[in-house]
């Protein structure tokens, strides 16, 4: 019988049992993560469910990342908390300066390999499918149930296979070729299915390009989604996946529930408008209105690939008078190499703010949240109402080189016209 | 059981409306009910009297995995959703919390805010006034789950064995 990837995944997970889109399976997970807002959650949750030990802490990984550093006593109390079981189960744990945004740190840490499923207490779990692995967000009772039992319920879903083809032209990252997925699919179109990244396009993409598309999967409703891993794939995990691992892929003759086609000759830089990730157009069709803030951050698109691009905006230019930039690198290793590259410099020399790494103004939490009225360029991934602070406040989605070239410009700008004034 | 319908209008509403991110840190339910709808209408938190029942549009609850949409609605009161579609994670995450998720849409176009409307919630036919609607049927697991009382119920009772 043919299946596509995320039948061969669930099956395997469940000794060989074949599965067919629709069923509902108890699917074990290789990995559960949980961070500072679920995890204390799901602590509570495992009480009220008798269990004092978990049965396997080696599976499960915790992440101080959303309120880290704290930024209020409930906060530092919750992190406090988090730290403190963590130790007293004997699991993972990445606290303040050590790790950074859950997602990007599991990915650089190696707990992410093909073909394993990983539940995580966050919805952007879906990026470990940048890796080819199933991951998929859950609540903390889920996260609890995880913890507890070691899997977590699961309706197989079917396959939306999206097709990149042609080659990228400038300035064109991950985040655009997603958003121009989501400007077909809408945000609800691929509830129930997977995303299956494939296509001629793809060996080109890095994996930190991957991470930008695999985490908006779920801004179109899907499970999770996917690229199949490749020679990509296995050269990023070389020295640094924590267990074995074989590639899987669709098989050819595998039913698709749809297939969409994005031609990268024709893609230009895209901008996704408020309030939904899928309103979007191309970043050139942008209005003038002014920028206040810029967020270069978050667990898909704070890497090096972005800060690079960022600071190659930025080098010798500042940012425009009453914008504001913020610069959030997403972990300790990507804080590092920047560092060690001289992009901090460049930031800093340009007039923006370097924070910490942290979850902070991407979910409205703290460290740059926005007022009513004003307008942010974010390389995040929700621009729901309220999302990064005030509900009338603005959120524009762009790549990393859009958005700084909004912070020079302080409007919305393709940055082949920033390049071209220079 | 005979429930009070309060409608929650438009498509898309997402968990940073239902709940800003700025409360996750709040963990009690009852203490997170109080900025339950903030982002949206926080009126329509005054209508959440007795027993209601939400009746939503598409993709309702989509964004992130935080629980305290579901949890707080269930501290306040609200026996079930009837909706046009549900988002992946709320929709999990209500059935977890032992509160029924119903997709039923013509429901949806038939009632009017404030109705008393009459839900089976075992098996999700909605009576509006002389009216019965029937819900698309729900999964085995889901079903469990809810019949159980939710799921750390539904934990309780059974073996941590794997099974398929
Ligand atoms: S960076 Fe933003 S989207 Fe990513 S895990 Fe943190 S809050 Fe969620």
């Amino acid at each position: 019988m043919s299946e596509t990837l995320v039948q061969k995944i669930i099956s395997r997970h469940l000794g060989g049992k074949a599965v067919k889109p629709g069923d509902v399976v108890m699917l074990p997970c290789d990995v559960v993560l949980g961070n500072d807002a679920s995890t204390n959650g799901a602590i509570r949750v495992l009480h009220e469910m008798g269990v004092d030990r978990l049965p396997d802490p080696s599976k499960v990984v915790t992440v101080a990342d959303h309120f880290a550093p704290a930024k209020d006593v409930i906060s530092a109390t919750l992190l406090k908390q988090m730290q403190d079981w963590a130790q007293e189960q004997g699991v993972a744990f990445y606290g303040q300066g050590r790790g950074g945004i859950e997602h990007t740190v599991l990915i650089e840490e190696g707990w992410v390999v093909p073909g394993s499923v990983i539940a995580g207490g966050d919805s952007h779990t879906c990026t470990y499918g940048a890796l080819g692995a199933f991951g998929t967000g859950v609540g903390l009772t889920d996260l609890a149930c995880c913890m507890a039992t070691g899997m977590f319920w699961q309706t197989v879903p079917d396959t939306i296979r999206v097709v990149f083809s042609g080659t990228r032209r400038p300035f064109v990252r991950g985040k655009d070729l997603i958003l121009a997925v989501l400007a077909q699919t809408g945000v609800a179109g691929a509830t129930g299915s997977v995303l299956e990244f494939t296509g001629s396009a793809v060996v080109d993409l890095s994996i930190d390009d991957r991470m930008a598309v695999s985490n908006m999967a779920v801004e179109a409703g899907a499970e999770t989604g996917f690229f199949p891993a490749d020679g990509v794939t296995a050269e990023y995990l070389q020295s640094r996946a924590n267990r074995a691992w074989s590639a899987e892929a669709s098989d050819s003759d595998a039913t698709f529930a749809r297939e969409l086609h994005i031609d990268l000759n024709t893609l230009s830089p895209q901008l996704a408008w408020p309030h939904l990730p899928g309103n979007v157009t191309a970043a050139s069709e942008a209005d003038t209105k002014k920028v206040d803030q810029v967020y270069i951050g978050n667990c898909a698109n704070g890497t090096i690939t972005d800060l690079r691009d960022a600071a190659a905006m930025m080098r010798g230019r500042q940012v425009a008078n009453g914008t504001r930039m913020i610069v959030v690198p997403a972990s300790r290793r990507v804080y590092k190499q920047a560092l060690e590259e001289g992009l901090l410099q460049v930031f800093v020399e340009a007039g923006a703010v370097v924070s910490a790494p942290t979850c902070g103004a991407c979910f409205g939490g703290h460290n740059g949240v926005m007022a009513a009225g004003e307008r942010v360029v974010a390389t995040t991934n929700r621009n729901f109402r309220g999302r990064m602070g005030s509900p009338e406040a603005e959120v524009f989605l762009a790549n990393a080189s859009v958005a700084a070239a909004a912070a020079v410009a302080g409007r919305i700008i393709d940055p082949r016209e920033l390049e071209s004034a220079a | 059981m005979i429930v009070t319908a309060v409608v929650v209008p438009g498509d898309n509403v997402d968990t940073d409306v239902l709940y800003p991110g700025k409360y996750i840190n709040i963990l009690d339910p009852m203490q997170a009910r109080l900025h339950l709808f903030e982002g949206l209408d926080p009126s329509l938190r005054d209508k959440l009297r007795g027993s209601t029942a939400l009746f939503v549009g598409e993709n309702f609850g989509s964004g992130s995995s935080r629980e305290q949409p579901a949890s707080a609605m269930v501290a306040s009161g609200v026996r079930c959703l009837i909706g046009r579609s549900f988002a992946r994670i709320f929709g999990r995450n209500a059935v977890n919390c032992g509160l029924p998720a119903f997709v039923n849409p013509t429901a949806v176009d038939a009632v009017l805010d404030g109705a008393e409307v009459d839900v089976d919630l075992r098996t999700g036919v909605v009576r509006i006034g002389e009216r019965d609607f029937e819900s698309a049927p729900m999964q085995s697991v889901p079903k469990e789950i809810l019949a159980a009382g939710g799921l750390v119920k539904w934990v309780r009772t059974r073996s941590t064995s794997p099974r398929s």
